[in-house]
C-alpha cells in the first residue's frame, strides 16, 4: 500500500491516527481585509471510519478539504496543525507534500460533472495521478489498474474509452471516485459528492463508498449539507457553523437528537417521510447562512436562534464535551446529558448490514431532530 | 369553473444528432386544481421538468393536449399569453432566473407591463409590486426596489421569483425544483411560503422535484414518474407509505435514513430515451420481476405495454401488471382485464376455461 | 410626487424609480471607470484631441489651410513662427494637423456609428432568430466578412466617387461584420439564459424579449467593441487618404500622410511633415483602445458583482 509513495511518507505508527487536526484557522486575504472561513477545528479521522462534516455555505468545510492537501493560496494564513499518520502536512516539505498528494490521501472535489476535462478520454484522466506517482509503471500495467479501478466504482473497464461527455452525471461522479483511488489512498476526502445527483445514483454511489471503506481500510471523510446522508452513511458527524465546530458525535445520535439548535435545523430541514410531524410543516431558520466577513459579536448563531438570550452574546461558546463523548457548543443545553428539547437521548446501537448501511438496534427517537 | 390545468396524454418527442427520435414525454395525463399542492417526482430523465414545460405552453407537444379551464390550449401567441397571466412557472436557479441588470422591481413588474393590467383607477405599478414582494415575504418591500439580483441572498431571489410571479394573481403555480439550490436551512421557510400561498390565496401550486422528501413535507397528491410516463400517482400519505409501483418502492427505500424499509438499489441507470424497453418500460430493472415476485404477470410485463394511467384526482392508482394483478386482475394493452395466463377475460369477467 | 431626494422610493412613480436607478448605475459605472488608470489616460488624450478639433478654428486660422494665401518656405523645419514646419505648399503644418483632426475624428466616429447599427442589428437578428431568417442573416454577414477589405474599399470608392460622406459609408460598409458576428454569438448564448426564459413563460413577446432582455445583456460587448472599432475606422480612413481615395477637398491626417509621402518627405528628411500625423493616429487609436478595454471590465456584471 505505501510502495506507491515510495518518497518518505513514514509508515503507520500504530498510536497516530490516520488523520488529526488541530486547532485549525484559515483566513483569506481579500482586498477588503482577512476572511476567516475557519476558526479553530479539531478534527479526527481513523483507519475504516467514515466522519462526516455537515454544512451549508459559509461554514468552512470546503476550505476544511482543501486545507487538508494544502490547496489554499500563498496569500491565505493557516495555523494549527493537520497531521497526517503523524506528519504535520501545513509544514511539510514539497517533496513530502507532493507524495501525500494523492497517494496519502485524495479528494473528490465538488461539482464533479465539471471537473473532468471534456477533451481527454476518462482512462487517461484516471490514469493521470498513477503516471505522476508511479513513473516507473509500464503502460500495460496502468491499463490494467485503471480497468481495476472502473471495477471497483461498478462502471465498465471498456469505459476507459469514453469521453466525459458520453457519460451521465452518475457515471462521472463515479469516475472522479476511481481517480481518487488511483494510488491507493489512505485518506479520501469527499466534498458533496452526491449532491447533484439523483437519489437512486446517490444510493449506489454511496454504496461504492462504503464498500471502499470496509474492504480497504481506508478512512474518510465526507462533506456535505445533508445530514440525513451523512446520518446513513458515517459513523461519525461534526456540524460546523461559521467556520467552527458547534455539535460532534455519532452519527445517529446527531441526526436524530441534536443538542446544538443548528445541528437541530439542519436535522429538520430534511423531513423524514413517513413521520407525520412533518407532514404540512416545513422547519427552516430565518436569515441566511452567515457572511464570514460579518460574524456578530458572541455566538454567530444567534441572531437566527430560536432560543438566543442574553448569555449568548459576550463569547462564542465553547465546544464542551459531554459524559458520552459529544460535543456540543451552545451556552443553553442543560449541563447534565440532556438533549436541547428536554428529552433524554438513548445510545443507538448500530450494526453494518451486509449492504454497508448501518441499521440501527433500538427504535428510533420519537421527536426526531425537533427544535424547541 | 374550478381552475384546472390538465395533460391529456402529452407526448413530446425530439430528434436526436443520430436521427434517433427520443421520447422525452411519452403519454402522460395529469390534473393540476386550485388550492391543492401536487409533487412531479422523478429523477432526471423521467420528463417531469418537459411535463412541466408543456403545461405552460413553453414546449409543444407532438401529441396529445393541454387543456386550461376546460379550453383547449391553443399554439397562437394570443392562447398562450392568455394562459400564462393565470398559470405561473417559476424556475429553478433563482440566481440565472433573474435578468442581472434589472432591479428587483423591473423584474417583478415586468409580468404587469407585459400583460398591461396597471388600470388608471386601481393600484398603481408601485403599489402592485409592493404588494407581490409582501406576499412573498419580503418585508419592507420598498429596501428592496433598487437592488439587483447579485446583491440578493439565494433565499430572497426565490423570494422575487415568486414575488414576479404573485403579482400577475396566477390561479395556479409551477415550481420547478423551487429550493435545490438553496442552502438546507432556508428552505423550510421557501417551502412554508408556498403552503401559506394555497392557504390564503387558494392558489393550485404544481412543485416539480426530485426529493421525495419535500413530497413528504408541503404536498397533498404526488406522481412518480419514470422515463416519461407517471407509474404512480395518488395521495402523498398513501403513496409514500405505502408504494404500490415496484419503482416507487425502491425509490423510497434508498432515500437516506428510510430505516423502515430494506433499501433497494437499482442496477443501472435509466435507460436512453431513443431506446425504451418494451412491455412495461420499467421490467428491465425491475426488482419485483427480478426476484420472482411478479412470475405470474412477468409475460405481460415483457412484452405487453401498459395505457397511459388516467389522472383520477381522488383515488391512488398505478401502471404495473403486477399492482393491477393484485387489485384485481391484469389488463392488456387497451386497458382490458385479461385473465391469470393472459388471455383475454369475456364480458362477464370468467376466464376462458 | 415630492420630488425631494430622500423620498422613500414607496412614493415615488415607476419612471421616477427608473431614473434614480439610472444615476445610480451611471455613478456607479463612473466611480468603477476612475479607478482604471489606462482607462483615464486614454480618456485623456482623447479628450484632448476632441477638445483641439472643436475649438480647430480657435486654435488656428482657417485661412492656413489656402494654398493660395500660404508664405512659408517649402518644406521648412520647425521654428518659432512654424512649430512643427511647413508642407510643400508653404502651409504651416500644425495648422493642418489640427484641422486635420477633424475630418479624421469625424469619419471614423461616424463610420463607427454605421457600422455598428449594421452589426448589432445583423447580429440581433441571425443569432435570436432561427430557421431561414437566422440562415439569411447569418450567410450574408458572412458573405461581407469573407470580401477582401481593401479591393471592396476601392471598388466602392470608385463607384460612389471621392469625397467626406463616400469615405464615411466605405468604412461603415465594410466593417459592420466584424461586429455582427461578436454580437451574434453574444445573442446566441443570452437567449438560452433561464431569464428570458422566465419572460417567456410570463407571456412576453419576442420584441420584448429581444429589447428588455437580449440587447441589454448584449450592448455592454457593443459599447466595448465600438471603440475598438473606432481605431479601426480612423485607421482605415488613414490608409484610403494615403492610397489617394480620400477627400481631395479636405485635409486629414490620412491626407497629410499621403502628400508628404509623395513629395518625397522621407528622402528628404522632412521628420515634422510624416511623424506628427502618425503619432497623432497611433495617440487616438491607443486612447480608444485603452478605454475600450476599460469600459469592457466596467460594464462586464460578473465583474460587478464582486464589489
Amino acid at each position: 500500500m505505501s510502495a506507491a509513495t515510495g518518497s518518505g511518507l513514514p509508515e503507520a505508527r500504530g498510536a497516530a491516527r490516520l488523520l488529526d487536526i488541530r486547532d485549525l484557522h484559515v483566513t483569506y486575504a481579500t482586498g477588503e481585509g482577512g476572511l476567516p472561513a475557519v476558526r479553530g477545528v479539531d478534527l479526527t479521522v481513523e483507519r475504516g471510519q467514515i466522519v462526516g462534516v455537515a454544512g451549508e455555505s459559509g461554514c468552512g468545510k470546503s476550505t476544511l478539504a482543501s486545507t487538508i492537501l494544502r490547496l489554499q493560496p500563498p496569500s491565505a494564513t493557516v495555523t494549527g496543525q493537520v497531521l497526517f499518520d503523524g506528519s504535520d502536512i501545513l509544514t511539510m516539505r514539497w517533496g513530502a507534500l507532493r507524495a501525500v498528494r494523492w497517494a496519502g490521501a485524495s479528494i473528490v472535489f465538488q461539482g464533479a460533472l465539471h471537473s473532468l476535462n471534456p477533451v481527454h478520454r476518462i482512462g487517461r484522466q484516471i490514469a493521470e495521478p498513477i503516471e505522476t506517482h508511479l513513473p516507473s509503471l509500464s503502460e500495460s500495467r496502468r491499463t490494467a489498474r485503471v480497468g481495476e479501478l472502473l471495477e471497483q466504482v461498478g462502471l465498465d473497464p471498456d469505459r476507459a474509452r469514453s469521453y466525459p461527455h458520453q457519460l451521465s452525471g452518475g457515471q462521472k461522479q463515479r469516475v472522479m471516485i476511481a481517480m481518487a483511488l488511483a494510488c491507493d489512498p489512505h485518506l479520501v476526502v469527499a466534498d458533496e459528492p452526491t449532491t447533484a445527483l439523483d437519489v437512486m445514483v446517490q444510493a449506489q454511489v454511496l454504496g461504492v463508498l462504503s464498500d471502499l471503506v470496509r474492504d480497504r481500510e481506508v478512512g474518510m471523510l465526507m462533506i456535505s449539507h445533508d445530514l440525513s446522508v451523512l446520518a446513513d452513511l458515517c459513523d461519525k458527524i461534526t456540524v460546523m457553523y461559521a467556520g467552527r465546530v458547534v455539535e460532534s458525535g455519532p452519527a445517529k445520535q446527531v441526526f436524530a437528537g441534536p443538542l446544538h439548535p443548528y445541528a437541530g435545523a439542519l436535522s429538520a430541514a430534511f423531513p423524514r417521510v413517513g413521520d407525520p410531524a412533518a407532514r404540512f410543516a416545513p422547519a427552516g431558520l430565518p436569515g441566511d447562512p452567515p457572511d464570514p466577513r460579518n460574524l456578530t459579536q458572541g455566538c454567530s448563531f444567534a441572531p437566527r436562534c430560536a432560543r438566543a438570550a442574553e448569555e449568548c452574546l459576550p463569547a462564542e461558546p465553547p465546544l464542551e464535551t459531554y459524559d458520552d463523548g459529544r460535543q456540543a457548543a451552545c451556552v443553553r443545553i442543560d449541563r447534565t446529558h440532556r438533549s436541547s428539547s428536554g428529552v433524554e437521548t438513548p445510545s443507538v446501537e448500530t450494526h453494518r448490514s451486509s449492504s454497508g448501511v448501518e441499521t440501527p438496534s433500538v427504535e428510533p427517537v420519537e421527536n426526531p431532530g425537533e427544535t424547541p | 369553473m374550478t381552475a384546472e390545468l390538465s395533460a391529456e396524454g402529452v407526448r413530446v418527442e425530439f430528434t436526436t444528432r443520430s436521427g434517433r427520435v427520443a421520447r422525452a414525454l411519452d403519454g402522460a395525463d395529469l390534473v393540476v386544481r386550485g388550492g391543492e399542492v401536487l409533487a412531479l417526482v422523478g429523477e432526471s430523465g423521467s420528463g417531469k421538468t418537459t411535463l412541466a414545460r408543456t403545461l405552460v405552453g413553453l414546449t409543444t407537444p407532438a401529441a396529445g393536449e393541454v387543456r386550461w379551464k376546460g379550453e383547449t390550449l391553443g399554439r397562437s401567441a394570443r392562447s398562450l399569453k392568455a394562459l400564462r397571466r393565470d398559470v405561473q412557472l417559476v424556475l429553478q436557479d433563482p440566481l440565472g432566473a433573474l435578468n442581472p441588470r434589472h432591479t428587483v422591481y423591473d423584474s417583478v413588474a415586468e409580468g404587469l407591463r407585459i400583460h398591461k393590467l396597471v388600470t388608471k383607477t386601481g393600484p398603481s405599478e408601485t403599489e402592485r409590486v409592493a404588494a407581490a414582494l409582501s406576499a412573498a415575504g419580503l418585508r419592507p418591500p420598498e429596501a428592496l426596489f433598487l437592488r439587483y439580483p447579485h446583491e440578493l441572498s439565494g433565499g430572497q431571489r426565490q423570494r422575487v421569483l415568486i414575488a414576479g410571479a404573485l403579482a400577475l394573481q396566477p390561479s395556479l403555480l409551477i415550481a420547478d425544483e423551487p429550493v435545490s439550490s438553496l442552502d438546507a436551512s432556508i428552505r423550510g421557510e421557501i417551502l412554508a411560503l408556498i403552503l401559506k400561498l394555497r392557504e390564503e390565496l387558494g392558489l393550485g401550486v404544481l412543485v416539480v422535484t426530485h426529493d421525495l422528501g419535500l413530497a413528504w413535507n408541503i404536498a397533498d397528491r404526488i406522481a412518480v414518474m419514470y422515463l416519461g410516463r407517471i407509474v404512480e400517482a395518488g395521495p402523498t400519505e398513501e403513496v409514500l407509505t405505502a408504494p404500490q409501483h415496484p419503482y416507487t418502492q425502491a425509490l423510497l427505500s434508498v432515500v437516506p435514513e428510510m430505516d423502515r424499509l430494506e433499501p433497494i438499489v437499482l442496477h443501472g441507470e435509466i435507460p436512453d430515451p431513443t431506446r425504451i424497453p418494451a412491455g412495461c418500460r420499467f421490467h428491465p430493472r425491475c426488482p419485483a420481476l427480478a426476484s420472482g415476485e411478479a412470475d405470474a404477470v412477468a409475460h405481460l410485463c415483457r412484452g405487453t405495454a401498459l395505457p397511459i394511467l388516467p389522472s383520477d384526482p381522488e383515488g391512488h392508482r398505478s401502471a404495473c401488471h403486477l399492482v393491477a394483478q393484485r387489485v384485481s386482475t391484469p389488463l392488456d394493452h387497451r386497458g382490458a382485464p385479461l385473465d391469470h395466463r393472459g388471455a383475454p377475460l369475456d364480458h362477464r369477467g370468467e376466464g376462458t376455461p | 410626487m415630492s420630488s425631494e431626494s430622500v423620498t422613500p422610493a414607496a412614493t415615488l412613480s415607476a419612471s421616477q424609480l427608473a431614473r434614480r436607478r439610472r444615476t445610480a448605475a451611471w455613478r456607479r459605472g463612473w466611480t468603477q471607470f476612475r479607478s482604471h488608470r489606462s482607462g483615464m489616460v486614454g480618456l485623456g488624450i482623447l479628450t484632448f484631441f476632441v477638445v483641439a478639433a472643436l475649438a480647430a478654428p480657435l486654435l488656428a486660422a482657417r485661412s492656413g489651410l489656402d494654398v493660395t494665401t500660404a508664405n512659408g518656405p517649402v518644406l521648412g523645419p520647425p521654428s518659432s513662427e512654424y512649430w512643427l514646419g511647413t508642407d510643400e505648399n508653404g502651409r504651416s503644418v500644425l495648422t493642418l494637423l489640427i484641422w486635420g483632426a477633424r475630418v479624421s475624428l469625424f469619419v471614423g466616429l461616424l463610420a463607427t456609428l454605421i457600422s455598428m447599427v449594421i452589426g448589432t442589428v445583423m447580429g440581433l437578428v441571425s443569432g435570436y432568430f432561427g430557421g431561414w431568417v437566422g440562415a439569411i442573416t447569418f450567410r450574408i454577414t458572412e458573405w461581407f466578412l469573407v470580401i477582401p477589405f481593401l479591393p471592396l474599399a476601392i471598388v466602392l470608392s470608385t463607384v460612389l466617387g471621392r469625397g467626406l460622406f463616400n469615405i464615411v459609408l466605405v468604412i461603415g460598409v465594410t466593417s459592420w461584420p466584424g461586429t455582427a458576428l461578436l454580437i451574434r454569438s453574444q445573442t446566441l448564448s443570452i437567449k438560452e439564459r433561464p431569464y428570458v426564459e422566465r419572460a417567456q413563460a410570463i407571456g412576453a413577446g419576442r420584441r420584448h424579449q429581444i429589447t428588455k432582455h437580449v440587447l441589454p445583456n448584449v450592448m455592454p460587448m457593443v459599447f466595448a467593441n465600438t471603440t475598438l472599432t473606432v481605431a479601426i475606422a480612423i485607421l482605415t480612413e488613414t490608409t484610403l487618404s494615403f492610397l489617394g481615395l480620400g477627400d481631395p477637398t479636405r485635409v486629414s491626417w490620412g491626407t497629410m500622410l499621403d502628400d508628404a509621402f509623395q513629395v518625397g518627405s522621407i528622402t528628404t528628411g522632412s521628420w515634422w511633415y510624416i511623424l506628427p500625423p502618425g503619432i497623432c493616429v497611433v495617440l487616438v487609436v491607443l486612447s480608444f483602445t485603452l478605454i475600450g478595454r476599460a469600459l469592457e471590465e466596467v460594464l462586464n456584471p460578473r465583474l460587478r458583482a464582486r464589489q
